[in-house]
Parts: structure tokens; sequence; C-alpha cells
């Protein structure tokens, strides 16, 4: 159940290959943004897997991308380049940002693997975008049929949309059960959840979370005293110390808009009868990286809503060095969490992340928020 | 006495004229109150062309700051420092911070007030562009567009037919419907003649720059890249006007007139190289060192390209200037039929915006098609902090050229932020490059 969630996280290559023996039939495909429509490829009989990094040094990169580039991409690269995901048959990405471009780009021309490049569109908010996109989407669909060998039928396309949102809905509701005043489940656990989900098959992480929803999840409490309540939002962020320190600070993160975390899971499937438009359209509508939010700012009344019905006192923006989508939202974002009266602790990460002076600064932040109490 | 006969351009005080005629344009536009509409100059400039208006461009206007910032720190330094002390990030990109900090510092480097245009129009040609000038929007409360451009891949992915039609009905479709926002915002009635003839003249003169560069395949060059400057900015702040085709035809005629007299941009061109990514507009005396040494740089993918209408020849297996629709044998009448050609030119020909999305095998074809048809000798690569769309796929390239024995230097810096630049240690790495292809200073 919950402890599934670390399990996988931390040995997330064993247990695909186990999978993959087991699974002689199906054909797995290493990703790096969560644009990827994932329901396709379950019809087509192919695992999606996202390649996330690895939080250790690495000393790979440098002579394939510029070290201005974020460590996300440059520690998803050094994964791929150390072989660590020699198990995927083939890689594939969505346009998202210039750095997991560059990422994949390096992949495909060093490691003679097979990859698929979905040119998602950037303005998702315009209406011609859905007819272009699920028209891109059939594309996809008809590359993989190919590469695959398998037909995908709509009843195929039904059974992937139904694996996928099922994940989605399942995570949604273990994140209400964070709005009680003293969460079930801890930031550290949530992310694991999400991140398993995206490292395995989902048919198997479905069933843990739905036992541990019905399970483990009534009548728990992550921590004898939640303390103060926080959101964090921004970058790719699956840095675990980091929330763990957090979270032994004397707080509960109990919401994040992250792409590791709610950005993947958010919205479900609407119902329709041409496929690729569903699934097309759910991608359009689903909350924004920064990168695709435009011309209108949705973004704002999202991150606010959440902060208000998850009743945060604070919020720790993260962001990736040189991580521009990120970048390009900070002031907006931290002014929006300002005109709503949430105090904001803005930090960098990089590949690994320096504990200790994050913890003073995470403790200062918690301090501050506190500091009502004495007064 | 070099070894070939050089002699300045006759139409060079006409570019400069036509330059400042631009930003002339623009102060009018804001001491008069008429209409100004801001944005990338890289975006589809012709759109707003359908109104009487001056378009601001952030790219050069960026450009023009870095440059002014020699003279002036307030102008380079100042501004930077202006965007960072209202929270933006300072490795973001470089144009864009200019832009942010002479907005907030209400300076506008060719005099006056910076001018705060009717509405932003923006195109997604890079992940920054995309949010830019919504920032800027914010800054200025006034209303922002954006339109969205998922470039034709490199013909070395075989895109399909299918995809190609996709990519252009999306732009078309967003193109007619961003008219219909522009008329509402600006209140002001779209003229369809002004816009089919600003696509026409856009679609020639990129055409026509790309004719120019052809010339340089000429030994000795007519141009070196640093004049080249000079001269495909007026393809990138005006090339929706008909002064920019007519000075591109009169360009044109004196480049042949040159090479077929022998004319060089540079006496003593001995290694031709082309550059890689932006120059540091701050530190273009880089480029006059190289020819201490007999180097020069005559070109760039991204000075041949940025405004420059490339089409690849399959049979040739090269890249040739693009056909505007004159050439092409197309009128085109409606503001439908301009939108779909004007979307076709930029999502098939412009090849630099292609470049900044896939960086791989596509771009390397492209530059090994510059080395070979313009005979050169090596290459010179910025990796550009400033710009992290034209630093994609660089170390890529390097290991590209280095495992084919192509000869190249690195040097990292800024287009624009002089403070990520070390002139001193560029020059040391072009004194170490010179000895490695063992030339020597003259």
């Amino acid at each position: 159940m919950i402890e599934d969630f670390k399990k996988i996280y931390d040995n997330r290559h064993g247990y695909m290959k186990a999978w993959k023996e087991k699974n002689p039939d199906w054909k797995v495909l290493g990703y790096m943004c969560s644009y990827m429509p994932e329901e396709i490829l379950y019809a087509a009989k192919v695992l999606p897997i996202r390649m996330l990094g690895g939080h250790e040094p690495q000393n790979v990169t440098e002579p394939h991308i510029m070290g201005m580039f974020c460590p996300f991409c440059r520690d998803v690269l050094a994964q791929g380049l150390l072989g660590k995901y020699d198990y995927c048959d083939a890689i594939g990405i969505t346009h998202t940002c210039k750095h997991i471009n560059q990422a994949y780009e390096s992949l495909v021309l060093h490691r003679g693997v097979d990859h698929f490049f979905v040119p998602t569109p950037n303005k998702m908010q315009a209406k011609q975008a859905l007819p272009y996109y699920a028209g891109i989407l059939k594309i996809f669909k008809e590359q993989l049929e190919a590469w695959s060998g398998n037909k995908i039928t709509d009843d195929d396309l039904k059974r992937g949309i139904a694996i996928v949102d099922e994940n989605r809905r399942l995570m949604r509701q273990v994140y209400e059960t964070r709005k009680a005043d003293n969460p079930p489940i801890s930031g550290l656990d949530s992310m694991y959840m999400v991140t398993a989900s995206q490292m395995y098959d989902k048919v198997e992480v479905n069933k843990f979370i739905d036992e541990a929803l019905k399970k483990e999840l009534p009548g728990r409490k992550a921590k004898d005293d939640a303390g103060i309540r926080l959101m964090i939002l921004g970058s790719e962020d699956d840095d675990t110390e980091f929330i763990k320190m957090v979270e032994a600070c004397g707080s509960t993160l109990v919401i994040d808009d992250h792409c590791t975390g709610s950005r993947y899971f958010w919205n479900t499937t609407e119902p329709g009868d041409d496929l690729m438009s569903v699934i097309a359209d759910r991608y359009l509508k689903r909350p924004p990286c920064p990168i695709k939010d435009m011309p209108s700012r949705s973004r704002i009344p999202h991150i606010q809503g959440l902060a208000k019905e998850w009743d945060v006192a604070g919020a720790i923006v993260i962001q990736q060095k040189f991580c521009d989508p990120h970048e390009l939202d900070k002031v907006a974002m931290v002014n929006a969490l300002k005109a709503i009266d949430v105090p904001t602790l803005y930090l960098e990460f990089d590949v690994t992340v320096p504990i200790g002076p994050f913890r003073i600064r995470v403790e200062a932040f918690l301090e501050t928020l506190g500091s009502e109490d004495l007064f | 006495m070099g070894i070939y006969k050089t002699e300045p351009l006759k139409c060079w005080g006409k570019a400069k004229e036509l330059r400042l005629s631009v930003y002339e344009g623009i102060k009018k536009a804001r001491d008069n109150g008429t209409m100004i509409v801001a944005g990338g100059t890289e975006s589809a400039i012709a759109l707003p062309a359908g109104f009487d208006m001056d378009f601001l461009g952030g790219e050069p206007y960026g450009a023009s700051c870095a440059f002014a910032g020699v003279q002036d720190t307030s102008w380079n330094r100042g501004l930077m420092e202006a965007s960072e002390a209202a929270s933006y990030p300072r490795d973001m990109c470089a144009y864009m911070r200019i832009g942010i900090g002479s907005l907030l510092s209400d300076k506008f480097v060719f005099g006056g007030k910076y001018p705060v245009p009717t509405f932003n129009l923006q195109t997604h040609i890079c992940d920054t562009h995309g949010k830019w000038y919504q920032i800027m929007s914010d800054i200025e409360g006034v209303p922002y567009n954006v339109l969205d451009y998922v470039p034709y891949e490199w013909e070395t992915e075989n895109e399909s037919e299918e995809s190609k039609r996709l990519k252009r009905v999306y732009m078309k479709d967003q193109m007619l419907e961003l008219i219909d926002w522009m008329e509402k915002v600006s209140g002001k009635k779209f003229d369809d003649e002004k816009f089919i003839n600003a696509v026409n003249w856009e679609c020639e003169s990129t055409s026509l720059w790309a004719q120019c560069c052809m010339v340089n395949q000429a030994i000795p060059a007519v141009m070196d890249e640093k004049m080249m400057y000079s001269l495909y900015i007026i393809a990138v702040l005006m090339r929706q006007q008909k002064a920019a085709v007519e000075f591109y035809k009169v360009l044109l005629d004196e480049l042949k007139d040159r090479a077929a007299r022998g004319i060089a941009a540079f006496e003593n061109e001995k290694f031709r190289m082309i550059h890689d990514s932006q120059p540091p507009w701050h530190s273009l005396q880089i480029f006059r060192y190289l020819e201490q040494f007999g180097a020069v740089s005559i070109g760039a993918h991204y000075s041949f390209s940025l405004s420059g209408g490339w089409a690849y020849d399959r049979a040739q297996d090269k890249y040739l200037p693009a056909l505007a629709p004159k050439e092409a044998g197309v009128t085109l009448s409606t503001r439908e039929e301009a939108c779909d050609w004007y979307s076709e030119w930029l999502l098939a020909y412009q090849t630099l915006l292609r470049s900044l999305r896939y960086s791989g095998r596509g771009k390397h074809k492209r530059i090994q098609d510059i080395i070979d048809n313009w005979k050169i000798d090596g290459m010179m690569i910025h990796l550009n902090r400033g710009c992290e769309g034209t630093a994609v796929g660089q170390m890529e390239l390097r290991r590209y050229l280095s495992d084919r024995g192509i000869p190249a230097l690195t040097y990292e810096g800024n287009l624009a932020d002089v403070r990520e630049f070390d002139l001193e240690r560029t020059i040391d790495k072009i004194d170490t490059f010179m000895e490695t292809v063992g030339l020597k200073k003259i």
C-alpha cells in the first residue's frame, strides 16, 4: 500500500525489469514530460514510464549539453547515457521545453534508440488547438501501431483511457484526504504515490492506491502533529530528501502544483464520441505547465484555489536552476500568492540539493509563519 | 596591401537610414499617440501590418541596448539590474530582461520614455518568446496575445504530409482569429490589402536576403559577418515593407557586381569561418580580432536564416532561397489565402526558428550544407547564455564537427549581458585556436 509507492520509487528499474520479463508481449517507452498521452500507449500495449533523474552527481552530460541547461534535463540525460533506462524499447517526448528537447535529441543521437516526438501545441487555450492536437494524436497512434505491430481499436483506446483515468481519480481522492486538519498521508508519501504512478504499470499502482484509500488512510494520521500546512509548487520536483526535511521541520505539505504531483493527474477525460478529441481535450484542459499558459494566466486562479481549499499557511516555490518555464512565471505566481496573503519561500534546486543550508531557510520561513502565535 | 581588393558598400548609408527610420517611426508614434504594436521581431510581423502601425521588436531593441551599453553601461547593466531588482531571474533571455528593464526604467534607448504599445502580439517561436510579452503586458496593462508556432521538422525526419497540413491549418486559423482580436482590442479596421502586400513583401525580402547570402559563396566573400549584421537587420526590422524589398534588390545587384569583380569584404581572407548563435553585441571587436590572423567569419546559420527564407531542394540535397509568392506563380487575393501562404512560409522556410525547436540531425545537416557550399574552414560557436533557443544543440554541434575533423572554437558568453562575457579569455581562446589551425598574426 503506501509503503509500496516508496519501494517502486526507490527500486524503479528493478520493478520495471521484472515487469518486462512477466509481460513479454508489451513494449516500454520512456518519456520525460507529463504531457505524454499515456492513454494511447496503454492502448498499443506499450507501457509508458517517466524518466526521472537520479539526484546523484554525474560527469557524463558536459560534452552534450551546456551547463546553463536545467539540472533536471541534465540528470535525465545522464541516466539515459549511463544506460539506466536501457530496458526501454523507445523514448518519447512531447514539445514542452527546450531543455527537455535537448536531452531527448542527445539520447536520440547517442543511444540509437527508437523515438517518438509528439508536437503538442503551446497555446493550449486556443480553440484551434483541439482539432490540431487530435490530428497529431491520430498520427502518433498510427506510428505506435506501425512500431508495436499492434492495431489499436476503439476498445483498446477506451481501455487505455480507463486505466489512466482510474489512476487520476484515485490520486485525486487521496489528495482530497489531505484537506483534513491532520492529513492521513504526508507530502512525501504523496510524492512517492504520484511518481510511482509515472514509473510503473498503472494497473498495479491503482491497486495499491485503491487499497490504501479503503484500508489504510481512513482514521490514519501521517504525523502526530501536522504542524504548519504548506503548499509546494514549481518545476519538476521529485527531490524526496528535501520534502522529507521540510516535513521534519514542523510542517506538512498538503498540496502541490508540480508535474510530478497534481498537475499530472488533476483532471480526467470527458466523455465524447471521437476518442482522439477527448484525449486531446484532456491534455489541453489540464493544469498547465507555465510554458503553455497563455495568453491568459490560468495558473493564477488555479493555484490560488488550491491554496485556499487546502488551507495553507505558506508556500514553497521551487525552481530547478535555469528552468525557464518557471522562471518566467516566478513573479506572477509569487504575487498571486501574496495577493491572497500566502507568504512564499523561493528556492532554486539543482541535481542535488544542499539540505543543511536549505533547512536553515525552511526553518526561518516556518518560524516567520508561526510568529503570529507569539504575539 | 592585402591579397584581395576591397571597397565600401555603396548601399551602406541606405541601410543605416532604414534602420533608424524604424525607431524614428516608433518615437513619433509614441509622441503622437498613434498605434504601436510590440512583440518579437521574429514574429509574424506582417500580421499587424493590416493596420497603420509601428512595430517595436524586442530582440533588435535588446541588441541595440547591448551595443549602446559599450558607451553608457546604464543601457546594458543598468537595464539588467532594473529587471533583477523586480525579481526577474538573471539567467533568463537577456533580450527579454533588457525589455523588462527598459519598461520598468521607462527609458527608450533611441530617446525619451519607453513606448508602451497598443497591444503586444507575440509568436511562440521559443518558450521564452511565448511568455516574454505576457510579462510585458502584465506590467504595461495592455492586451496580449500569442500565435503558436509548431514548425515543420527537418527533412532528416521525414515528417508526414498530414502532420504538415495540421500545423499549417492550425497556424492559419489562429492568424484569422488574431486579426479579429486585433480589431477588437485596437478598435481599428484591419485592411486586407495592406496585409496581403505585407505578406508578399515579407516573403520577397527574406528570399532576397537568402539570395544575398548565396552570393557570399564566392571566394573572396563579398560580405563578412559583421557587415551582415548591419544588412540582415533590415529584414529583421521591416521585412514586411516595400522599402525592404527595394533595398535588398539594390544590395543583391551590388553584391553580384562585387563578386564578379573579386571585391572582398576582407582583403586578407585566408581562413573562412562561420559563427553559431547571436554574437556578443557588446563585444563585436572579436570579429575584427580574427582578421589579424587572416580569418574571417562570412556568415552563420543565424544570420543567413534569422530573416531569410530557405527551402530544401531534395534533388540537389541543399538549401536554396525559397520562392516568394510572385516567383512561385501564386497570387494572394484574400485574407485567407494570405494567412495560408504566410503560415507555410514561416513553418517551412524559417529554418533558424526550426532549429530552436529541433536541434539534432537536421541542424547538423544544415550546418554541413553551409560548410560545404560556402567552403568553410572552421567554425566559431558562441555558447550563448543569453539565448537558450540558439544554444540548444550547441554542444552536440561541437561533437558533430569534431567527429568530422572540422576545427571548432567555442567561447562562452551572452549576447547582451556583458557581465557574462570575458573578453580577455575569449581572445586567449581565439589565439589558441589559431595556433591549432596553423595561423599566425599577419
